[in-house]
């Protein structure tokens, strides 16, 4: 066993320090520590993007990212992408395309669509395939995963706009 | 539609009836103590038709000696007006709880917001089977639908006896019944006795005709699909209790290896950690699955196997030829000896592997001599026996909760992890959480039987189809028959399991319709005529014909056909299965420098009937086709060395964004026509109008799956 090791980590934005084996992945930690399940296992070697998360705004696969690593950063779960009620834009569009069968992917593939979308606002069919390409969907509901992609750039673009309504920026048509 | 049914029985739970709650001991499987708790006070209507649990002989299983059910509840109105409809059916994606909602909203005239459905629970919902072969559709549906109708009738009965007026001078507006300005609800309804009741209660019961479908027939979500974005949906593998420990399984290095020594005291070692073994089973439970891992890797080092052989991928299509059944011979030997035209084949399907993205996990927690899992299983029904069995308790002391889970496809009828977990659970003395690794999903779970198809036919002189003999060893005969007119003979013959055979999708109809219709388009080059003209000269079958042209129409074959691009080749294929009818055109691109073959087209046409929600059918559909795409170009599991060699999604690679092509799907809807099932039937024509599609573009016929084309020599 591993030594213990002291994690700090700061999920959707609520800091916990814990002692664990440094070796432990972040998705045992966040699903059997902290109790966020909404993050899943499905292959345990980051070949499937079902234990996707945001570490430092970047896309990671939990699965295989040792505790260690995740300490002192900044981690984002699909739990933590709502404002109360308010559903993250990319999970509004996933709800109102109806973008998965059986949803266990879903979770992991919301998280890539943000990290994509803070990339590239606004890609192409081809990018966002080649992007999400290293995550998978078993009931191969990807026509449907595509269009809300393609949805969630809107919406994210609206609420962009409205962020900066107030401001000098007028906004332009496309 | 469907013909006026039985009457409702009424039962009431309420609080203060102390003759109903004192029956609860003679119930099994089933408390409305259980119910009050769960739904409060109010109304429960029980299934309009015999549900499987109450058609079960006590005789027929002598095991356990079933009681007869007293009460199968099928609908729960409370004293509040919350409608709950109950079925022992799950959801793992397919669209279920969806089309029940839709169901029972049409019937009962309420919103579908109104209406929650409670599945997959043995203590409480009723055992309509296992949610397999496309029967939700065609047989939990309409139960479902005539139990509401029943509560439909019993509304408005009974405000008409109780206002005194006819029953056709009741309005009834939005689940409202209405006269001047007296309202009457499925709430009011909840708070009357029974003995009131009792006079309202209807003699028959009629559903809603299609041409009058107002919910039915529209487009309808996911009821808990805010959770699943959320991520708040739990799965089985999220299923948390106080107390839970984590528990693993030692697992054989080799298929089916056999354990001769383990020093099991050796995990003690791990902090935390509790070895159990019990004959060849060994695991542990840990506080946690890290924990858990280590210790299993402790135990790996001191354990001794002894193999059990197993034949490889290279020897398994002779192995399974070698140890068949008896292989009929061809009947029609005559006629193709003297037939101008004739010609044999062989086709091949691997094993392969349903790898929902979900693995097996189960949630055990014993109390009183009594187990409760949390499992995600298509039979919750059987995997309570299966417990039962294991643990030589009766049924009514295992109760099986089913979360809508992640994925199925057929792979997921049998409760190993159920009993696994329950079994480390009972050591353990507390609550267990099991949860397979991907590389026990591939290599412990279910596999979709390999398949060896011999095909043989002959042309009569006006190269029409003359005699058809199909024989399928080892993988099902599911779709077997052949669709095409003359004499034919289809037979399936088992053979050696060598892998743990299971469902899958469709069952064997994807192997013999790609055998069937790979065949078909064979001896149209040899007939020298066009393989859509072929087909539709030799079927009968309206409605698989319809899918055929309409899918030829949409996707412009002939004109395609007969445009020859190099390296580019377009391929067709039909079939039939469940009540479901499909065609599939499909155009591929050939790398020659590579040999890969990508897909870049398919249109496909499917009927099963009257569309019941057309955006799950459509879901269903595009993802039948993409998940069909898998089998097609790679996947293969492959046996070596006495195990499952790619036991990983690196190794068995599964469709994913990059493979998606354009994709074209029609949905024919015949409102004259009862609903199918359409979760299964969608996957079967795609393999062949692919095969069919590259044999066109290089002219080489592939007969094996996945299609390989073969380095030129």
């Amino acid at each position: 066993m591993a030594q213990p090791f002291v994690a700090t980590l700061t999920v959707n934005c609520r800091r916990t320090t814990l002692t664990t084996p440094g070796d432990r992945t972040l998705l045992d930690v966040l699903r059997e520590d902290l109790h966020l399940t909404g993050t899943k296992y499905g292959c345990g070697e980051g070949a499937c993007g079902a234990c996707s998360v945001l570490i430092n705004g970047k896309r990671t696969f939990s699965c295989s990212t040792p505790i260690s690593e995740a300490s002192g950063k900044q981690i984002r779960t699909i739990e933590g992408l709502a404002t109360g009620d308010t559903l993250h834009p990319v999970q509004q569009a996933f709800l109102d395309e109806g973008a998965f069968q059986c949803g266990y992917c879903t979770a992991g593939i919301i998280i890539g669509t943000v990290a994509l979308l803070e990339r590239k606002p606004n890609p192409t069919e081809d990018e966002l395939k080649e992007w999400m390409n290293g995550h998978l969907c078993r009931c191969c509901a990807y026509p449907k995963i595509v269009q809300a992609i393609q949805h969630a750039a809107e919406l994210s673009a609206c609420a962009n706009l409205g962020r900066t309504s107030d401001s000098q920026t007028t906004p332009q048509s496309r | 539609m469907l013909s006026p049914g039985n009457p409702p029985r009424l039962e009431f739970d309420t609080d203060d009836d102390a003759q109903i709650i004192d029956r609860v001991a003679y119930d099994f499987g089933l408390s409305r103590r259980t119910f009050v708790q769960v739904l409060g006070a109010g109304l429960l209507i029980a299934a309009a038709a015999p549900t499987l649990a109450q058609q079960r002989s006590p005789r027929g299983n002598q095991r356990q000696q079933a009681k007869p059910i007293p009460l199968d509840a099928r609908m729960h109105i409370a004293k509040d007006g919350l409608i709950t409809v109950m079925t022992g059916k799950i959801e793992c994606g397919q669209g279920a709880r969806a089309e029940i909602a839709q169901a029972a909203a049409e019937e009962l005239g309420v919103s579908r917001n109104v209406i929650q459905v409670l599945m997959g629970d043995t203590d409480l919902t009723p055992d309509d089977g296992i949610t397999a072969g496309s029967r939700t559709t065609p047989t939990t549906i309409p139960s479902i639908r005539q139990s509401c109708a029943a509560a439909r009738s019993l509304l408005i009965n009974f405000a008409s006896q109780k206002w005194n007026v006819p029953s056709d001078r009741v309005q009834f507006v939005d689940g409202i019944a209405k006269h001047n300005d007296q309202n009457f609800t499925y709430a009011n309804l909840a708070s009357e006795s029974a003995d009131a009741l009792k006079a309202g209660a209807p003699t028959d019961v009629t559903v809603t005709p299609t041409e009058k479908w107002d919910v039915l027939g529209t487009p309808a979500g996911r009821p808990n699909a805010r959770d699943i974005v959320t991520g708040k949906h739990q799965y089985p593998w999220d299923v948390v209790r106080d107390g839970m420990l984590y528990g693993k399984i030692l697992r054989s290095p080799t298929y089916r290896g056999k354990l001769k020594t383990v020093d099991v005291a050796a995990a003690k070692a791990i902090d935390g950690v509790t070895p159990v073994r019990d004959g060849d089973f060994v695991g542990v439970v840990a506080p946690n699955s890290y924990a858990a891992n280590l210790a299993i890797e402790v135990l790996e080092k001191s354990a001794h196997w002894d193999p059990t052989p197993l034949p490889s991928s290279k020897k398994l299509y002779e192995h399974l030829r070698n140890q068949a059944k008896e292989i009929p011979e061809n009947p029609f030997a005559e006629t193709v000896r003297g037939a101008p035209k004739k010609l044999r084949a062989t086709y091949h399907v691997p094993y392969i592997q349903h790898a929902p993205l979900e693995p097996r996990s189960a949630v055990a927690q014993w109390k009183d001599g009594r187990v409760t899992i949390w499992t995600g299983t298509q039979n919750p029904f059987g995997v309570r026996r299966e417990v039962a069995v294991a643990f030589h308790i009766p049924e009514d002391r295992v109760r099986v909760i089913v979360p809508d889970f992640g994925g199925g496809f057929g792979g997921k009828h049998t409760g190993e992890a159920a009993v696994e977990a329950a079994r480390l659970a009972q050591a353990a003395g507390k609550p267990v959480s099991l949860q397979w690794t991907r590389e026990e999903e591939f290599t412990w779970a279910t596999f979709r039987p390999a398949a060896v198809i011999d095909v043989e036919a002959s042309l009569d002189d006006k190269n029409n189809l003359s005699s058809w003999h199909f024989v399928n060893i080892n993988s099902g005969p599911s779709a077997i028959e052949s669709p095409y007119r003359g004499k034919n003979h289809s037979k399936f013959v088992g053979s050696d399991a060598v892998l743990r055979h299971g469902s899958y999708r469709a069952l064997a109809a994807t192997a013999n319709v790609f055998a069937r219709e790979s065949f078909m388009d064979e001896l149209a080059q040899v007939a020298k005529r066009d393989p859509l003209e072929f087909r539709l000269s030799h079927l009968d079958d309206l409605r698989l014909k319809a899918v055929l042209e309409a899918a030829a129409k949409r996707f412009t074959w002939t004109e395609r056909r007969g445009k020859k691009t190099e390296n580019v080749g377009v391929g067709l294929a039909c079939g039939t299965d469940k009540g479901g009818f499909v065609a599939a055109c499909a155009e591929v691109a050939i790398d020659p420098a590579k040999n890969t073959i990508k897909v870049r087209h398919i249109a496909q046409a499917f009927e099963a009937g009257a569309i019941a929600n057309p955006a799950n059918l459509l879901s269903q559909v595009q993802g039948a086709i993409i998940q069909g795409l898998g089998p097609v170009l790679r996947e293969s599991i492959e046996l070596a060395e006495n195990k499952v060699g790619n036991p990983s999604f690196w190794k068995y690679s599964v469709p994913r964004f990059a493979d998606l092509p354009t994709l074209d799907v029609q949905l024919l809807n015949r409102l004259d026509l009862p609903s199918a099932g359409a979760g299964e039937s969608p996957l079967i024509a795609v393999a062949p109008a692919i095969a069919n599609a590259v044999f066109h573009a290089t002219g080489k016929r592939l007969r094996e799956l996945p299609l390989r084309i073969p380095e030129a020599t």
